[in-house]
């Protein structure tokens, strides 16, 4: 009986290592079009990627250049003090998104212009009111938001 | 002077915590009765103190008392009621005490039910659980005290995150964090169990509530998550497959696994060692979840504001524990000896199987969620995980288990006839095979995936429902029927549980496959058509609200001329917070969703109007309340409430299936 446990854990860690196995080798497969690496715009106009690639821009909305309510079309430029990459994003704005507001988009550069598929704006609670965020630092115990 | 209370409320509780950590314990190592009696107490005392503590907070936010600091950053005198008091945990502070005060109640329900576990091992659980409850008081108390005070108090509050003012994320982090924090209990009777170096048929039905309680929690708290962004985001993505969201996605799969690992030791006696890794591990994920949501270490869309230095804490609360379980379980898992054996086709290696593949996905999810953290420090690359990553390498590892999942449970306990099971499981397979060809029909030269996925959905719901079947032996008709009424409520809850999660897989992958989306500028009075329905944007108008402004549209949709609905899609605008949101108007139905979104105001006249058609969209969370449903059932079983009392005697006759093995 003892023997049959034994020969029962060998397979049990046999199976375990093989799913593991090939989980790596998913992992490693998936990997080859599931990142998305993140360029500011600076290396982007160094270094444009090939439309082929899906990336990540990054950076403030550059104030004065976005255009809403022009058609279905939402056009922008995408800054980062050093450099700036003009962004165009058919679907739904997040609601924090605004000039001078950090950004991250996803999408491909195609003859340079960023055509973004994905907007992220963040909806946390780094905003708060001028006012108060002056009265708090007064007091000494205003933070700076991260990031 | 309530707040001071409930500061000193809190240390209090601390003080009671680290006794409760230390005297159990060496009661327990000497065999010191009344040391180890003083667990139970303690574990009441400290759930009060930490209740009245969180209480003295609500009662700051209730009465807007605009002298603390965290009321002036999240709340406002115009709130409506509900949102002041779930405005508590709607921040980072409020939300570490509401963390703790569910550790506290798991420790105190721990104590209470537990009469009949042994003394020592009673002990031991009580103890660790408060080890844990007191590293996270001094995580509130050292880094993020909630009762700090303004020297100069402003006339109004800050008002909460308008986005979080909402009901169906304000309910979302408690249920949340009933789930991440049951699992506490789970890792507290692993760690008692390997200082005790015994684990029993005993010790699985003691744990097993606890982790199918913690697991229900986890489902209910990550539906109501993915619901809130459904509606509330803008354009009806449920899932993104972010950090945040995979920190609860990776505790909620080895709690499953958890879940099914458990019924083995409780029924079987083996793989008792896998058992108390995955409790340790399950644990471990939530306190890496923890870690993931609270540094701001990964970049989150849902980040709550982020320190460094609370990460840091964080990060060395979960090194510890995890270090000294896994430290401890390495000197002690080879003193488990399994006593049931299996043979290779039975129940036992299915349950095996589903361990390892829920264990591998959550592997390949956590791989994933890291990646970006791993790639900046070893490569100096910043790049992000997407969305495209998951669906190559976690979807496979679901739809194996989507496969054998009837399978296997249609297996009997130790050794089963394949064939048996095959020509039990005739019907189902026939079922999936036309509902699939259907589908196939259907749907002419699009993605594979929904054909698959719902065949699976419903190869989970069919087999189930075999299953349950099977267990109603031989004989006539009514017979059979009243013998199905009267099985165990466990059968019922894991028949039921199984069928939700078909019905979550039959709309994701509907959802994934036939959405439609159309974004136009539309003229008031303009009528368009979206994938047969005929939408008219009849009037844009302002409406005041509580606390916002609206602009609320007001658009009719129709189909072959029959009204279908009025819906009122608005975007608002909080002034308080100087933030504005858009509210989807939804009309939900069975086999498909409305979903309205107002936009921006165009330049020439006119509106941008989103419309998407959103097929078995609410099958999806249709399916974790039905998963939920069934662990309540099974929690239900008078077997659990006589494991939690006689524990031993009610592990030989647990076994619910004898009729099935026939």
């Amino acid at each position: 009986m003892k023997s049959l446990k034994k020969q029962r854990r060998i397979q049990v860690i046999a199976l375990a290592a093989v799913a593991l196995v090939i989980a790596t080798g998913m992992i490693g497969y998936a990997m080859r079009d599931g990142i998305n690496f993140f360029r500011s715009p600076s290396e982007v106009i160094a270094e444009p990627p090939q439309p082929t690639e899906t990336f990540r821009i990054g950076g403030l909305v550059e104030e004065g250049t976005l255009e809403r309510g022009q058609g279905e079309t939402i056009r922008f430029v995408v800054t980062d003090g050093g450099a700036s990459v003009q962004v165009t994003f058919r679907g739904v704005l997040p609601d924090l998104f605004g000039e001078g507001q950090g950004m991250v988009g996803t999408g491909r550069l195609v003859d340079g212009v960023f055509e973004a598929s994905e907007i992220l704006a963040k909806h946390d609670e780094t905003y708060m009111p001028k006012e108060v965020v002056d009265a708090l630092k007064e007091q000494g115990v205003y933070q700076e938001p991260e990031s | 002077m309530i707040a001071e209370l409930g500061h000193f409320a809190l240390l209090l509780a601390a003080c009671v915590a680290l006794v409760q950590a230390v005297v159990p314990m060496v009661g327990a190592h000497k065999g010191w009765a009344g040391w180890m009696a003083m667990a139970a107490p303690a574990a009441t005392a400290q759930l009060l103190l930490t209740a009245f503590s969180f209480s003295a907070l609500t009662y700051a936010f209730v009465v807007s008392d605009f002298s603390l600091k965290l009321v002036v950053e999240n709340s406002h005198s115009l709130k409506p009621m509900l949102y002041k008091v779930t405005g508590v945990w709607g921040n980072h502070e409020g939300s570490m005490l509401l963390w703790v005060l569910i550790l506290t109640l798991y420790g105190a329900l721990a104590a209470w039910f537990g009469g009949n576990l042994p003394p020592s091992l009673k002990a031991r659980v009580l103890g660790v659980q408060s080890a844990v409850t007191l590293a996270f008081m001094a995580f509130i108390i050292f880094t993020s005290n909630p009762f700090l005070r303004l020297a100069v108090p402003p006339l109004d509050g800050q008002d909460l995150n308008p986005l979080l003012q909402d009901p169906g994320l304000a309910f979302h982090p408690p249920f949340l964090y009933l789930g991440y924090v049951g699992l506490s209990l789970t890792f507290s009777f692993a760690v008692a169990a390997l200082i005790e170096g015994r684990v029993d048929a005993a010790w699985g039905g003691w744990v097993r509530p606890w982790t199918l309680a913690a697991w229900v929690f986890l489902t209910i708290g990550i539906a109501l998550g993915s619901w809130w962004a459904y509606y509330e985001l803008g354009w009806g993505g449920y899932w993104f497959w972010d950090p945040v969201e995979n920190a609860s996605f990776m505790p909620w799969l080895l709690a499953a696994a958890l879940l099914h690992s458990a019924i083995v030791v409780e029924k079987r006696e083996s793989l008792k060692s896998w058992t108390i890794l995955l409790a340790i591990l399950a644990f471990g994920f939530s306190l890496i979840g923890a870690f993931i949501v609270r540094s701001g270490v990964l970049t989150s869309v849902h980040a709550f504001a982020n320190d460094p230095e609370r990460g840091v804490f964080i990060l060395m609360i979960t090194a510890a524990f995890m270090g000294g379980a896994l430290t401890l379980f390495a000197a002690r898992a080879g003193a488990m000896q399994a006593k049931g054996v299996f043979g290779l086709v039975s129940r036992e290696s299915a349950l095996v199987a589903n361990n390892i593949l829920l264990a591998v996905s959550c592997f390949v999810v956590f791989v994933g969620t890291i990646w970006p953290l791993i790639a900046e420090m070893l490569f100096d690359r910043k790049l992000s995980v997407g969305p495209p990553f998951f669906d190559a390498a976690f979807t496979p590892f679901m739809v194996v288990l989507a496969v054998i999942l009837p399978l296997g449970a249609l297996m009997p306990w130790k050794r089963a006839k394949l064939d048996r099971v095959a020509r039990q499981l005739l019907l189902p397979v026939i079922a999936t095979f036309l509902i699939a060809a259907l589908v196939w029909t259907f749907q002419t030269e699009r993605s594979i995936l929904a054909p698959i996925g719902i065949a699976l959905g419903v190869w989970l719901i069919a087999g189930s429902k075999i299953d349950l079947w099977s267990r109603t032996g031989r004989g006539d008709l009514r017979s059979r029927l009243r013998r199905l009424w009267n099985l165990p409520r466990a059968d019922w809850g894991k028949t039921i549980a199984h069928i939700g999660l078909g019905v979550t897989f039959i709309g994701i992958s509907a959802l994934t496959a036939w959405q439609s989306e159309d974004i136009r500028v539309a003229q008031v009075g303009e009528t368009f058509d979206v994938g047969g329905y005929d939408v008219t944007l009849a009037d844009v108008r302002r409406e005041p609200g509580p606390n916002y402004d609206s602009i609320m549209a007001e658009m009719v949709v129709t189909r072959n001329g029959r009204p279908v609905a009025v819906l009122f899609p608005e975007k608002r605008n909080y002034p308080v917070a100087q933030m504005p949101t858009t509210e989807a108007a939804i009309d939900n139905g069975i086999f498909r969703d409305l979903y309205l979104v107002i936009g921006d105001p165009q330049a020439q006249g006119g509106w941008a109007v989103r419309t998407y058609i959103k097929p078995f969209a609410n099958w999806i969370w249709a399916g974790a309340i039905i998963m939920s449903l069934g662990g309540f059932v099974s929690l239900s079983d008078r077997r659990f409430r006589v494991a939690a009392g006689a524990g031993r005697d009610a592990a030989p006759k647990g076994d619910a299936s004898p009729v099935a093995a026939e």
